[in-house]
This record gives C-alpha cells, structure tokens and sequence, in this order.
C-alpha cells in the first residue's frame, strides 16, 4: 500500500532504489580515471562543483607499468588503460544468455507487485497524470477521427504509449529541455499545452506558434521548453547532447531528455549522439520507446541485439529497461535517472518496452502488417490506463464518477477547441518567407513580390483563406 | 541583465539589412596596428577574438585540442579551457548535430570539419536540422541568433539562450595539389541550394579573418569554407584589432570595362593572374569576389555586367550544377539584352583544377 511510502525514511527507500533499481553500475575504471581536470583558466560561472572532462588518452608512464622483463605480468598497457590478458581465444558471446530484465512495479492487473520499488507519487501528481493520460488518449482519438472526417490533412497517434508519455513528463522539472521524436505530445500535455493550442498547430492557423509551415503533431513550445518535432528520425538525439552540455556549464539544475523509437536507434545519430553524450559527460536523457514497430517493421527486422538497452553499456552509458506501460515504473526510472544525469554529469539510457496500439499514422493501416488479434490484445491486456486507473483507485483517488466527468469534460473541450482552430484563420502569406533567416534576404522579398503578383493575376488558383 | 545586455549588445549584429545582417565594416586606418600573417594565422586570430569576446561562444571538432591539423585552433584550449574548445570523437554528424544543439540552448558554436571531403555524414543535420530550425519553429528556436525586436521572453533561462547564439561550420576545401579525391573537393553547390544557411569563402586572410567573425556573430547557422591552399601560401597585412567585413555583400577588388569576372576563394588567385595576363593583350578585366554565395549579392555583378556586357564565371568546382549555373542564370534573367556574348563558366571539369585564360579572350572576340 502507499502508506509505508510516506513515511520519512523516503530518503533512505531512495538510496535504496539508487543502488537496486537495476540500473548498469558504471565501470572500475571511469571511476579510476576520473581524476584529470581542464587546464588552462576555467569559466568564469562558478559552480558548486568542478566541471571534469574525461581525459585518460595518456599511457601511463609512471611507475606502475609493470617493466618489460616482467613476462610473467598480467596485466597489459595499452592506449586506453590497462588490461588483463587472456592465453585462451574466447569470443564475447552476441548475447547473454538472458535478456535484460525489465523492471515493473505493476502487474498486468495494476496490482502493487509485493517487492517492488518505486518513487513515491502524491495523490496530487498521481491524479494528474492519470487524468493526462485520459485527455491524451481522448484528443488522440478524437484528432484520428477528426482526419478521417477530412478536417485535418494527418494525424500520428500515442496510443498505448500513454504511461511514457505522461509519467516520464511528470518525472522531470520544467527546465527541462525536451528534444522529442513525434509521438510525446503528452510531455506538453503534462506541462500545460492547452487542447486549443495543440488544434491550433493541427489545423495549421495563425495561432499556431509554428506559422502554419508543418504538418500536424510536429508541435514546439519555447515557453514550455519542448523542441519543436521535425520528422527526420533520431536527428534529436544529437541535439539534446549539445543541449545538456550547455545546461552543465550553466551550472543549471537541468537536464536534457530525448525521445526515440525502437527504429530510431538504427540511425547512425543514434550512436553518433549516444558516443558524444559518453565522452561529453553530459546530463541528458536518451528515452527509447520500444513500441515493437518502425511503421511496418518489427524490431526483428530492426536490430540483432538484445533491444536497445544492452546498446547502452557498448558507449560506456548507464542503462535500464523498463516496462514503458507501467506509469509508476516509467515515473521511477525516469525520476531517478534525471536526478543521476544531472548530480553526475552522465547520460543515461532507457528503453521502455511497449506497443504501437495505433497505427503509425493516418496514412498507415497496420492490419496490413499486424493480426488484429495482437493489436487488440495489446489494447485490452496491457493497457497503461487500465493498469495504472486500478493502483490509483485503490488508494482510493479515483471513482467512476471521476472517470465519467473527466471524459465528458475532455470531449468537449476538444469539440470546442476543433472548432474555433477550424475557424480561425491560417497565418499570413508573408510568413512563408520569413523565418528562413533571421531577416528576409533580397531574394526572398523579390520572391514575396512575385508571389504577389502571381496571386493577382490568378486569385483563382490561390487558396481563399490565407489572408495576403 | 540589462548590464549583460549591454555588455553584449555593442558586439550583436542589428538585423535589418538588405543581405540580412548589417555589419560594422572597419577596415584598418593608418594608425591601426597590423601583422603579416598567413590564412590560418587569421582565422586563428579571428577564433581567438570570438572567444574572448563571447563567453557562451565555442571551439570543437577532430584534433582542435593541440592546434588542429592545420593549425587554425592554436592555443585555443590552453587560453580558454578545454570545456571550450574540445576535441570530438570522428563524427562528423555528431559534431554538427551537437553544435546545433549546443547553439539552440543561447551559446555559439564554432565547429570544425577536418576537410569538406567529409562534411557529408553531417549534411542531414545542417539542411534538416540547422536551416530549418527558426523556420519550423515559428522562430520559437533557433541556432543561429535573434532578432532583438521581437521575442522578450520573462524566463532567465530563455533570455540567455535568445540572446548569444550562433552556429558556424568551418571547413577547409579545395584543390592543394596533392589532396587528391578526398583532400580536395569544393563541396559549396549543395549548401548554396539549402535555404536557411548561409555560405561563405574568404579569399585572403585578411578577408578570412573579418569574414569568420561575421559569421561567428551573424544570426543565421553559416557554413564557412576555407581554401587550405591558401592557409599557408597567402601572407597579408591583417589588423590586429576586431573587425567584421559584411556578409551577402561582393566587393569589385578590381576594376575593368571588357568583361566581369566573378569568383571566391584560392580561385581569385588564379583569375588574378589571368586579369594581368588578359592586360596585356589588351582586354580589361573586372574582377568581383563573391565572397557569401548564399545568399549572394546579385546586384554588384548585375551592375557590373550592365557596364561591361560580358561575364565569366570561375570556380574550382565541377561545372555541372556547380554554383556558377546559378550565377549565370541569373544574370540572364536579368541582364539579357546588355550581353554582348554568352555567360562563360570555366570550371572543374566533372575533376579539378581549371584554367581560365583561354576563355577570356574567346568571349571578349565573340
């Protein structure tokens, strides 16, 4: 039960979790060589504590090398460290033999699992994340039936990845940066990105903060620290290391986090960012959806490997694997990652495994590729509302009544808030040349003239509700 | 913060201008304090000067801890520390990836490619990433800079990232003799054809040195090339102060009436000679230095080509879909009825190195 939960050894449950929540303890040797500092003046901020940049290129000349005539010596010296050798030929195996396993809180029934460890959640954040994960199924749902209508050009769903979505955002502060794939809407959802303003970017109008130039769910918020989504697979992922570095020294009691598929960690940002996030020492978070589909393509046709998070250990990156539909779960691993990446200036990797319930998107129909059978097991069985509805409930924080008010209320705001984006008016054409840079060169200004002149000339073929 | 803003605000760029920024170009007056130095000496210089200038400002790439392999990244690490200027793991796509990042979050970001032979892997992230960043964003973010006019954010945090931002790529490129397919390429076509960016390629140190600081401080991610033949072979007078020569804007370093001659880079070198070669024949060469090819100043060669009818394009690059294609249909465009021959484009020939005198006099006796 939650009780034992409040109690004030929080503290010492926490240290607890630390060490026993599963994840990868890092090496002997980075906690042997970290004793290196930057030469030359330092920065000008100051911060608690010194900023350290891994630097153990050095062969060790001193003493300790065990000396030449020494043929008896284990251990051999090499750029990188020292190692033991070995007279016997052995491969390292592809695979352990067991698969990671994949640390839950909840079983499939939302039951408190007798020995679990977890972060405890206040009925206040518990609530909130519930009733988040309600409103982003609800708009995912009433967005895809909007597009089937015809009202909107394209939709992705986050279904069945609801708990990712909202408990890792309730995880994290505010200033946290988010670098996100495309299927995280529920980050700005937790963070209080309003029904309107994500119509507002789907309908592509004057209010959305994006100009009307992307395609629906390709969100961003400054205001609420979200990186605006762009469709090239895993090229975030880059990003949100030169990000967390910048938060390191700024001193900032931040981190970065980023979200990617399990077919994002095929591309080659993947390992370029996962590498530089290693050798950096920066504070970001590399969060994976294993959701078992890359559109058509299943994760056997993806990669070889034991999933994602054996790919963490090959970059030196602290690792967990996490069932990405248990909420309390998903909450924990990411709570306690964050506090790690920022405390010891390290990256660390998640793979919360899960399952695409959508399609990948409006223009996919994964029956195609899929039995409907699994997909509606998938929905039914290991639902993340479901589950984490029966834990919240039986601390007594949730009704039926609850339930019912809060999906009335959801409907119809999101009525509301398709109608007045339907509504509204799309952006200005002189958005289309600004923005490109910072100020509209010569040739985009002569472009916006000839634009101009083209519409006069033809208003026929120029569309009636983008105001001139 | 206001006095941060001030602090600052003397070195921003106020946006505004036709070309897109408008820069301070100081020239060295008598009095000013110069040195002669070689092209990676004042590209050094210039780094030195921008990260002095800018605290929030970086230095990175492969080896430009000890120097970097063409010495440009001198003493960098050892003045400003090595959580400034750092060496990168060999990726390129990395370094870029993480510039872009770096730069969102209100730093600027000076990365450098070993050879442009190689700034392939970080194409993706430059066209995709870096030059549609503001776009896409509605200019909630950006890695390149800000507009002070709009955009007043209430949080610190967003304030500082607004205000200090900037992503250039430095590369060396082109022909040095020996370089080979992957030592020597000149890569600048498929930048010039990615809105959002912009290319620039000194011709000079002295140049390079101005050059790269209007870079460093323009609002807008800039790939800057830097002609490698020229690192060591080129000496010039370079004022030892902080200057910027102006983005987006070519400059007519010699005067003619028979004919235009437009370049950039190590290639003016060679146009050089064939304008006193052309002399003595006597025909009278004006020669444009391009100097940004994106966007380009299309009104300085269009007035040129106005007086002298005729127009040459030169570069090193292959001449299929080089970026003299663009320079020469536009100058059709718009100056068709003032040419007096077809616009003649002596490049690479699908391989290096050109030769250009021929083509002088063949299009001034058309």
């Amino acid at each position: 039960m939650a009780q034992h939960l409040k109690s004030s050894s929080k503290s010492i449950l926490l240290n607890i979790l630390r060490h026993n929540i599963g994840f990868s303890s890092p090496s002997h040797a980075s906690r042997h060589l970290r004793h290196n500092l930057p030469h030359g003046p330092l920065t000008t901020r100051l911060s608690p504590n010194p900023i350290t940049r891994y630097c153990n290129t050095m062969v060790d000349t001193l003493s300790s090398i065990g000396s030449h005539e020494d043929t008896n010596s284990q251990v051999m010296d090499f750029p990188g460290g020292k190692v033991a050798f070995t007279p016997e030929i052995h491969f390292i195996s592809e695979s352990n033999e067991e698969r990671v396993p994949c640390y839950r809180v909840l079983d499939d029934n939302g039951q408190q699992l007798t020995n679990s460890q977890f972060v405890p959640v206040s009925k206040e954040i518990a609530v909130k994340m519930y009733s988040d994960m309600v409103t982003l199924q609800m708009m995912d749902n009433i967005f895809y039936e909007a597009q089937r209508q015809g009202r909107l050009s394209f939709y992705a769903t986050a279904f069945g990845e609801e708990a990712i979505n909202i408990a890792s955002a309730a995880a994290l502060s505010p200033d946290d940066v988010i670098f996100p794939q495309y299927r995280e809407p529920g980050v700005l959802l937790w963070r209080g990105f309003t029904l309107q303003e994500f119509a507002n970017q789907c309908f592509g109008n004057k209010s959305d903060y994006g100009k009307g130039r992307q395609m629906p769910v390709h969100y961003g918020s400054n205001k609420l620290n979200y990186f605006t989504v762009s469709a090239t697979i895993a090229t975030q992922l880059p990003n949100a290391v030169g990000a967390a570095y910048s938060l390191k020294m700024d001193g900032k009691d931040a981190c970065a986090v980023t979200f990617f598929g399990d077919g994002g960690s095929s591309e080659g940002d993947f390992h370029a960012a996962l590498n530089f996030a290693a050798v950096m020492e920066a504070p970001v978070l590399f969060i994976c959806r294993n959701n078992g589909w890359a559109i058509s393509t299943p994760t056997s046709d993806q990669f070889r490997s034991d999933g994602v998070v054996v790919k963490g250990r090959a970059y030196g990156i602290r690792s967990i694997r996490v069932d990405g539909n248990d909420a309390l779960a998903m909450y924990s691993a990411v709570h306690e990652a964050r506090e790690m990446a920022i405390r010891e200036r390290r990256p660390i990797l998640i793979e919360a495994l899960t399952y695409r319930v959508g399609h990948h998107s409006t223009s996919d129909d994964s029956t195609r590729y899929r039995s409907a059978d699994e997909i509606e097991w998938w929905n039914k069985a290991r639902n993340p509302l479901s589950r984490f509805r029966t834990w919240v409930e039986s601390n007594g924080w949730w009704s039926d009544e609850a339930e019912s008010d809060l999906r009335s209320k959801i409907k119809k705001e999101m009525l509301e808030a398709i109608r007045v984006a339907e509504k509204t008016e799309k952006p200005n054409l002189n958005h289309m040349f600004s923005d490109v840079y910072d100020v509209p060169p010569l040739n985009l200004r002569e472009q916006e003239l000839l634009v101009r002149q083209a519409i006069k000339s033809h208003p026929q073929d120029y569309p009636s509700d983008v105001p001139l | 913060m206001a006095s941060l803003l001030g602090r600052f605000c003397r070195k921003l760029v106020v946006p505004g201008s036709a070309h897109g920024s408008r820069m301070v170009s100081t020239t060295a007056c008598d009095s000013e304090a110069v040195k002669s130095l070689n092209l990676y000496s004042a590209i050094n210089q210039a780094l030195h000067i921008a990260l002095e200038t800018d605290p929030r400002s970086y230095v990175f790439g492969e080896d430009v801890g000890f120097g970097g392999v063409f010495r440009c990244t001198t003493g960098l690490a050892e003045r400003f520390g090595k959580n400034r200027v750092f060496n990168t793991p060999l990726c390129e796509q990395g370094i870029v990836g993480f510039g872009i990042g770096l730069a969102a979050m209100g730093n600027r970001a000076v990365v450098e490619i070993q050879f442009a032979d190689y700034i392939y892997p970080a194409f993706d992230q430059i066209v995709n990433e870096a030059a549609k960043f503001r776009y896409r964003s509605g200019n909630q973010f950006n890695c390149g800079g800000i507009n002070l006019v709009f955009n007043l954010p209430s949080k610190s945090l967003l304030l500082i990232r607004l205000l200090f931002i900037g992503l250039t790529i430095r590369a060396p490129y082109g022909a040095v003799g020996h370089g080979g397919h992957y030592h020597s390429q000149s890569p600048e076509a498929f930048f010039c054809h990615v809105p959002g960016i912009k290319v620039v390629i000194p011709r000079s140190p002295r140049e390079a040195k101005g050059l790269l600081l209007s870079s460093i401080r323009d609002p807008n991610p800039v790939v800057f090339f830097e002609p490698k033949w020229l690192y060591r072979q080129a000496v010039e007078e370079v004022p030892e102060h902080d200057y910027m020569i102006p983005l987006s804007q070519a400059e007519v370093i010699r005067e003619g009436n028979d004919i235009t001659l437009v370049g950039w880079g190590a290639q003016l070198t060679v146009m050089e000679q064939a304008c006193l070669d052309a002399e003595k024949e006597g025909i009278s060469c004006e020669l444009i230095d391009l100097k940004t090819l994106l966007p380009w100043d299309k009104e300085t060669v269009e007035a040129s080509v106005k007086k002298t009818g005729r127009l040459l394009i030169s570069h090193e690059a292959p001449v299929t879909g080089g970026f003299g294609a663009e320079i020469s249909a536009t100058i059709l465009e718009r100056c068709f009825l003032k040419l007096e021959a077809p616009v003649s484009r002596v490049c690479g020939l699908d391989t290096p190195f050109p030769l250009i005198l021929d083509a002088i006099k063949s299009t001034v006796n058309y």
